[in-house]
């Protein structure tokens, strides 16, 4: 090599690149084609969520999350409020706990699907991306039918539900959860044996198990790595301690380990929702205080008293006691915890957000190291990074 | 039979913690800026070896103004800890955790970007999510928050914060 071909390049990837699965930049220093160097540039979808939900009441800020990362939206809700009722010191009655846990599984299946989807395109198999969607739509109309809405739910309530499930609800689920093992299968034939699938994964974006937890990656990109740690069964919250799972564990920390970790966890989730159904018992879906969550409607013509709290939780709403917590869920990407600090006003003194994006893409420069900017599509795909969620 | 990392670190650390609290099942260590080094990297020896989370806290008008909160997470032994440190606002700075956690980096400059909290020894200290240009640091209690009025009929015009009035903190 002459000296003059050992200059490198700086190319600029992005903002607007259909692979970054949002609007992330990257700056890559390159010699030839090989990457010495990479630089993320974030922050182009920040928004200010966690000033925003300094200003607004707890039961204001329960929008918030399902936007912050809008692919698994009934987990993001679940986070924050398990934080406030933890803050509070209560704990949701078990019908809304596993109503909240169903939705939550179902997030973490429909959250995969658009990650295997979109994934799949990156890597030109689009008719992988029409079944992933197809089944994610069946999902989506699951939410709506709880909720009225297929993203932005805003269902959960500090200390229960909004209401409860509508009739039909469950077999609606098990009729989707019938089916869903034939779907899995079916994305395994299209890609777990095929030869282009494993030779643009294997061995690609390695990531080893000491490199994942000096950067703080957690969910599917440190399991990969073989770190044992799922949230859910670590420091287990909302009931997951008397479901039974397991965690599915890579080996070689490469975005192939990472693609059947994401695919073995939608089987493990349905396992979780189908004995949640056989655990549906009928009972209360809001914590019986009136300081906290609304009182039923026929109570309201009768007593003065109701009237009361439904005007004070109205026009000023929870008053937790002083205090901080943090309180965190497994989220399809990781570790999504919300730290919440109260001056015992109406109001959090401090939200904040942690997100596993965030710490999952500071691992990226690691792992695209001495590869090729083709590999960046691959292993870009295999953090599954949320940019809502990164920039918060 | 292994033992508890917190306990390990509560017991290695001593009299260097200020102030030790426990809610709702969480304990918090409160130390001092010029332990908080050692603290941290005693805590990752100890098995912390997971940084969740590093964040600050404005507590205006209370002095010290910040609070620069770490979580940390032992993956094994499962159980997490928060440390603390409070500064000043007048020169607000705390060593750098990055030589103990690579991913100390970004939480960091997130920090200096949004309260403008140094770190001293980190690698590259800049802006993250707001733009290179901006001024002022948007999380401080002192930045304000520009809202658009929400059109209500017959009412005159409030802005989203202001519909329902923040009560007063107890204590």
């Amino acid at each position: 090599m002459s000296e003059l071909t050992r200059e490198t390049l700086v190319l600029n990837m992005g903002p607007q690149h259909p692979a970054t699965h949002g609007v992330l930049r990257l700056l890559l220093e390159l010699e030839g084609e090989v990457i010495l160097g990479t630089e993320p540039v974030i922050g182009y979808l920040h928004t200010g969520f966690e000033k925003e939900m300094e200003t607004r009441t707890y039961h204001q800020n329960i929008v918030f999350p399902p936007r912050i990362e809008y692919l698994a939206t009934f987990i993001e809700e679940q986070a924050y409020v398990l934080a406030v009722e933890k803050l509070l010191g209560i704990r949701a009655p078990k019908r809304a706990e596993t109503i909240r846990l169903i939705l939550a599984e179902l997030s973490r299946i429909a959250s995969h699907l658009v990650w295997l989807g979109t994934s799949a395109i990156d890597l030109n198999v689009s008719s992988v991306f029409m079944y992933c969607f197809r089944d994610r739509e069946q999902i989506l109309d699951m939410f709506e039918m709880v909720s009225g809405q297929r993203m932005m739910h805003g269902y959960f309530r500090i200390g229960g539900l909004q209401w409860d499930l509508p009739a039909g609800f469950t077999d609606h689920v098990r009729t989707f959860l019938d089916g869903f093992p034939a779907s899995i299968d079916e994305f395994e034939t299209l890609l777990t044996d095929n030869l282009i699938w494993r030779q643009r994964t294997e061995g690609v974006g390695v990531l080893t198990a000491e490199d994942a937890l000096r950067y703080g990656c957690t969910g599917p990109v440190l399991r990969g790595s073989g770190v044992d740690y799922d949230v859910r069964k670590a420091f287990p919250y909302g009931g997951y301690e008397e479901y039974a799972f397991d965690v599915p564990l890579g080996e070689h920390g490469d975005s192939f380990d990472r693609y059947k970790i994401r695919l073995e966890e939608m089987r493990q989730s349905r396992r979780i929702i189908l004995q949640a159904l056989e655990r549906l018992a009928d009972g209360p879906i809001a914590v019986d205080d009136r300081k906290i969550s609304l009182p039923p409607r026929p109570e309201l013509v009768r007593s003065m008293e109701a009237v009361i709290h439904q005007f004070k939780l109205v026009s000023e709403g929870i008053n937790p006691p002083v205090g901080e917590v943090y309180a965190a869920v497994e989220s399809p990407r990781g570790e999504k915890g919300y730290y919440i600090v109260s001056d015992g006003s109406n109001r959090p003194t401090r939200v904040r957000v942690r997100a596993p994006s965030f710490s999952n893409l500071q691992a990226l420069p690691v792992m695209v190291y001495r590869r090729t900017i083709a590999d960046v599509v691959v292993v870009i795909a295999s953090i599954d990074i949320v940019l809502g969620d990164v920039d918060r | 039979m292994t033992r508890d990392p917190v306990d390990i670190l509560t017991q290695q650390l001593g009299a260097t913690v200020l102030e030790q609290t426990r809610f709702r099942d969480e304990l918090t260590l409160v130390l001092s800026t010029e332990g908080l080094l050692a603290a941290l990297q005693a805590a990752r020896a100890a098995g912390f070896s997971l940084l969740t989370d590093l964040t600050a806290v404005d507590r205006y008008p209370v002095t010290p103004r910040f609070e620069v909160v770490y979580h940390l997470t032992a993956p094994d032994a499962r159980s997490r800890i928060r440390l603390k440190a409070r500064i000043e606002e007048t020169d607000a700075a705390v060593p750098s955790a990055t030589l103990v956690w690579a991913g100390a980096n970004w939480l960091e400059r997130e920090v200096f970007d949004l309260y403008g909290i140094r770190f001293d020894g980190h690698p590259d200290l800049k802006r993250i999510l707001m733009p290179d240009d901006w001024e002022g640091y948007p999380l401080r209690k002192d930045f304000p928050l520009t809202e658009e009025p929400v059109q209500f009929f017959g009412h005159t015009p409030k802005v989203p914060s202001e519909i329902i009035p923040k009560s007063p903190p107890k204590k």
